[in-house]
C-alpha cells in the first residue's frame, strides 16, 4: 500500500505548480516516492540537499522544499560530491536521468561509485533524452528509434546497475515507475544505506520515447512495465534468453564498506593526533 | 614575524590557509601541483577537508559545491584544466557563490609548454565561460604577493559572493623567494554576510544597497533553490524579461560598486614619465628593471603596475599624468591585455606592444631595445 502522507508538506508551493512534465510522464512518481521515503525515514527538511542535473530528472529539485541545487549538464555528482565532504551531515538526494549521468556525466558516476561517498542517486531512466527532444541516450537499446536515430540505434545500451556494481556501489537497485510501492521500499533501503547508493527507475516517457517507437500510451507503457518485470530471484532462475526485453527489479548489490567522508574523518582524526 | 624561503605554489598554499579555505577540490596539473599537493597535507589537521576530483570539470563542480555546504573553498589549476573548468565557472558566476580558482599558466594552445611560463590566459579569464558576466582575476607579481593575493582573491570572493581568479604565471609560480609572512592575527578576513532573518522571510537573491544577496548555507534551516538558469529573487527558474534583467543588471552593478575594493593597482616613478610601461605578473620584474636601467640613462621612463586584470582598472589610466605620450605594454601572449589598453586609452596615447610567446622570460634588456626602437 503506498503510505498517505502529508505531501504538501513537502511541496514548495511557490508558483512552480504544475509539473514541468509531460502529460503520462513517470518522473512524478519517483518524486513521490522520495518524498514518502523521506517521510517514512522522519528525516528533517532542513538537513536534506537535493542535487539535480539537466534534463527531465533535473527538474525535480524545483519542487521540493529541501535544500535544492539544479546544477549543469551532467555534473550533479561532482557538485554533491563537494557539498556532502563539506558538509557531511546534510542526507544529499541525487536526481539524475540516462544521459545526464551515463553520457555527459558517466566519469562522475564511476568515480563516485568508486569513493562510495554517501550519496543516493535516484537515475530517472526514461531510455532518451527527452527535454532536447528525443535523441539516443546510452540506455536506448539497439534497434529502437530516436531522433538521432532514425533507422534504428545501432549502438549498444548500458545496464546502469551493472556499471554503478562494477565501479565499487555499496547499493544497487533498479524499480519501476508501475510498482510505485516496491519504488517507496527500494528509495527507502538506497537512502538508508550509509554510502554510495544508485537506484535506477524505469519510467515511461510517452510523449517522445513511447512515440517513436509506437509503445502506446502511458497506460500501454506501465503495463509493459508490470508485464516485463521480473525479480531478482527469479532471474536467477532463467537463461540469459529468457531475461531479454525483462526488467530485473530488486536489489543487486547491499554491502556494507567504509564510506568516504568517514573515512576522511578518521584521516582527520589521525592528522590532528600527529 | 618569520622569513621563509618559499616558492610561489607554496605561498599560495599558505595563502589559502591564512585566508581560511577549509576545501580544496582539484585535479593534478603541471605546474600548479605544489598547491593541491600541500594542501592535501595541511587541509586534514585544521579539520579542512581536501578530494582529489576525476577532472577538472568536477573539481571546479566540488569546489562550489562545498562553498554551498558552507566552507571557503579553492581549486588549482593550469591552461588546459582551466578550459575544463570554464563550464562550472560560469555556473559559480550566475549562482553567486564565492570560490577561488588558481591558474598557474603555461604556454599554449593545447597541451602546449606544460613548464614554460607563459600569460596566455589572460582573455580565457575574462571571457572564457559562455555568456555575459563579471569577472575577478589578480596578478602577483612575487611570492609574496602570491600569499597576500590568495588572501584578497577569497576576501574579494567572500565579499562580493563571486569566483575570483588568481592568474600566476609560471615563472611566479615556481619561483623561490625570501618572504616575510605577516602574523595571522593582522591579516583581515572577510566572510561572505549571512541572513539573520526568520528562514520564511528569506529571499536568496533579493537585491539590497551592495547588490550582493545575503548567502545562506544549507543545512541551516534556509531551504532554497540554487539554479544556473536564470533566476528570480526566490532561486527560481524564470524567462521574464523584467526579471532576467534585473538579474543580469545587478550581477554586473555588484562588481562595479566594489570597484573601490576590487581595482588594484600602483605607480612606479610615473610623476614626470613621458613613455608608461603596463606591466602585470612576472613581466612587471622584468619592465621594472629596464624602467631602472632607462632612467639611468636619463629617459623619463614610467611603470604601471596592473594588480588586477579583470575588472580591467581603467582608472588607472584616466588617473595618469597628462604627459605621459606614450605606453607599452610587454606580455607574454601575443597582445591580449594590449588591446585592453588600447580600448581605454581611445586614441590619447601611442600605444606599442612587446611580445614573447617562445616559452621564455622577456628580459629587461628585450625591452629597452624596443622602446628605444620606437624613440623613449
Amino acid at each position: 500500500m503506498i503510505k498517505d502522507i502529508d505531501v504538501y508538506n513537502y511541496l514548495r508551493h511557490e508558483k512552480k505548480f504544475p509539473l514541468m512534465w509531460c502529460a503520462g510522464c513517470g518522473n512524478g512518481i519517483i518524486l513521490g516516492s522520495i518524498i514518502r521515503a523521506v517521510d517514512t525515514l522522519g528525516l528533517d527538511k532542513n538537513k536534506i540537499a537535493m542535487v539535480s542535473g539537466i534534463g527531465c530528472s533535473g527538474r525535480s529539485s524545483t519542487y521540493v522544499d529541501f535544500n535544492t541545487l539544479h546544477t549543469t549538464h551532467g555534473r550533479a555528482l561532482a557538485f554533491a560530491t563537494g557539498l556532502k565532504h563539506a558538509n557531511p551531515e546534510l542526507t544529499t538526494l541525487v536526481a539524475t536521468g540516462d544521459g545526464d549521468c551515463l553520457a555527459i556525466g558517466g566519469n562522475h558516476f564511476i568515480h563516485a561509485a568508486r569513493r562510495n561517498i554517501d550519496l543516493t542517486v535516484f537515475l530517472f531512466n526514461n531510455n532518451i533524452y527527452g527535454m532536447t527532444g528525443g535523441q539516443a541516450s546510452p540506455t536506448t537499446p539497439p534497434g529502437k528509434i530516436a531522433s538521432t536515430a532514425r533507422r534504428g540505434n545501432i549502438e549498444n545500451n548500458f545496464d546502469p546497475c551493472k556499471l554503478a556494481e562494477a565501479a565499487g556501489a555499496s547499493f544497487v537497485a533498479r524499480g519501476t515507475t508501475y510498482d510505485a510501492d516496491g519504488l517507496d521500499e527500494l528509495a527507502i533501503m538506497a537512502i538508508e544505506n550509509k554510502g554510495f547508493s544508485v537506484l535506477e527507475i524505469i519510467t515511461p516517457c510517452p510523449t517522445i520515447y513511447g512515440r517513436y517507437n509506437r509503445l502506446g500510451d502511458a497506460i500501454a507503457m506501465l503495463r509493459a512495465q508490470c508485464e516485463n518485470a521480473i525479480s531478482v530471484e527469479e532471474s536467477r532462475k532463467m537463461k540469459p534468453e529468457e531475461l531479454e526485453d525483462k526488467i530485473i527489479t530488486g536489489v543487486f548489490v547491499n554491502k556494507d564498506i567504509p564510506e568516504f567522508c568517514e573515512e576522511y574523518d578518521l584521516l582527520i582524526e589521525r592528522a590532528q593526533k600527529e | 614575524m618569520e622569513a621563509k624561503l618559499l616558492m610561489g605554489n607554496e605561498a599560495c598554499a599558505e595563502g589559502a590557509l591564512a585566508a581560511g579555505i577549509m576545501f580544496f577540490g582539484g585535479y593534478p596539473i603541471t605546474p600548479s601541483n605544489e598547491i593541491c599537493e600541500i594542501l592535501s597535507n595541511r587541509l586534514p589537521p585544521i579539520g579542512g577537508r581536501f578530494i582529489q576530483m576525476e577532472d577538472e570539470i568536477a573539481g571546479m563542480a566540488s569546489i562550489v559545491g562545498a562553498s554551498i555546504g558552507g566552507l571557503k573553498s579553492m581549486t588549482a589549476t593550469s591552461g588546459p584544466g582551466f578550459s575544463l573548468m570554464q563550464e562550472n565557472l560560469g555556473f559559480a558566476c550566475m549562482a553567486e557563490v564565492p570560490c577561488v580558482i588558481v591558474n598557474v599558466m603555461r604556454g599554449g594552445p593545447s597541451t602546449g609548454l606544460p613548464t614554460q611560463p607563459s600569460q596566455g590566459d589572460v582573455m580565457q579569464a575574462r571571457w572564457g565561460t559562455h555568456g555575459d558576466h563579471p569577472i575577478i582575476a589578480l596578478c602577483p607579481t612575487s611570492v609574496k604577493e602570491v600569499f597576500d593575493l590568495t588572501i584578497t582573491a577569497t576576501n574579494l570572493a567572500e565579499k562580493f559572493r563571486t569566483p575570483v581568479i588568481l592568474l600566476i604565471d609560471e615563472v611566479i609560480g615556481h619561483m623561490r623567494e625570501k618572504v616575510v609572512l605577516p602574523q595571522l592575527e593582522s591579516i583581515e578576513i572577510i566572510d561572505r554576510e549571512k541572513p539573520t532573518c526568520p528562514p520564511e522571510w528569506y529571499r536568496p537573491f533579493e537585491d539590497n544597497k551592495s547588490g550582493v544577496p545575503l548567502m545562506a548555507t544549507f543545512g541551516e534551516g534556509y531551504r532554497y533553490h540554487i539554479t544556473g538558469l536564470t533566476h528570480d529573487e526566490m532561486g527560481f527558474p524564470t524567462t521574464k524579461p523584467e526579471e532576467v534583467n534585473a538579474l543580469m543588471q545587478r550581477l554586473f552593478r555588484k562588481i562595479r560598486q566594489g570597484f573601490d575594493d576590487i581595482l588594484l593597482y600602483e605607480d612606479f616613478l610615473m610623476e614626470d614619465a613621458t613613455s608608461v610601461i603596463v606591466a602585470y605578473g612576472s613581466m612587471y620584474r622584468t619592465a621594472k628593471t629596464a624602467v631602472l636601467d632607462l632612467r639611468q640613462e636619463g629617459h623619463k621612463v614610467g611603470l604601471l603596475k596592473l594588480t588586477t586584470i579583470w575588472p580591467f582598472p581603467k582608472i588607472a589610466f584616466e588617473n595618469m599624468p597628462n604627459q605621459v605620450e606614450q605606453l607599452f605594454v610587454p606580455e607574454m601572449n601575443m597582445g591580449q591585455l594590449f588591446r585592453e589598453v588600447v580600448r581605454v586609452n581611445r586614441g590619447k596615447r601611442l600605444t606599442h606592444k612587446i611580445n614573447k610567446v617562445t616559452g621564455e622570460l622577456m628580459t629587461p634588456a628585450e625591452i629597452i631595445h624596443e622602446i628605444k626602437r620606437k624613440g623613449v
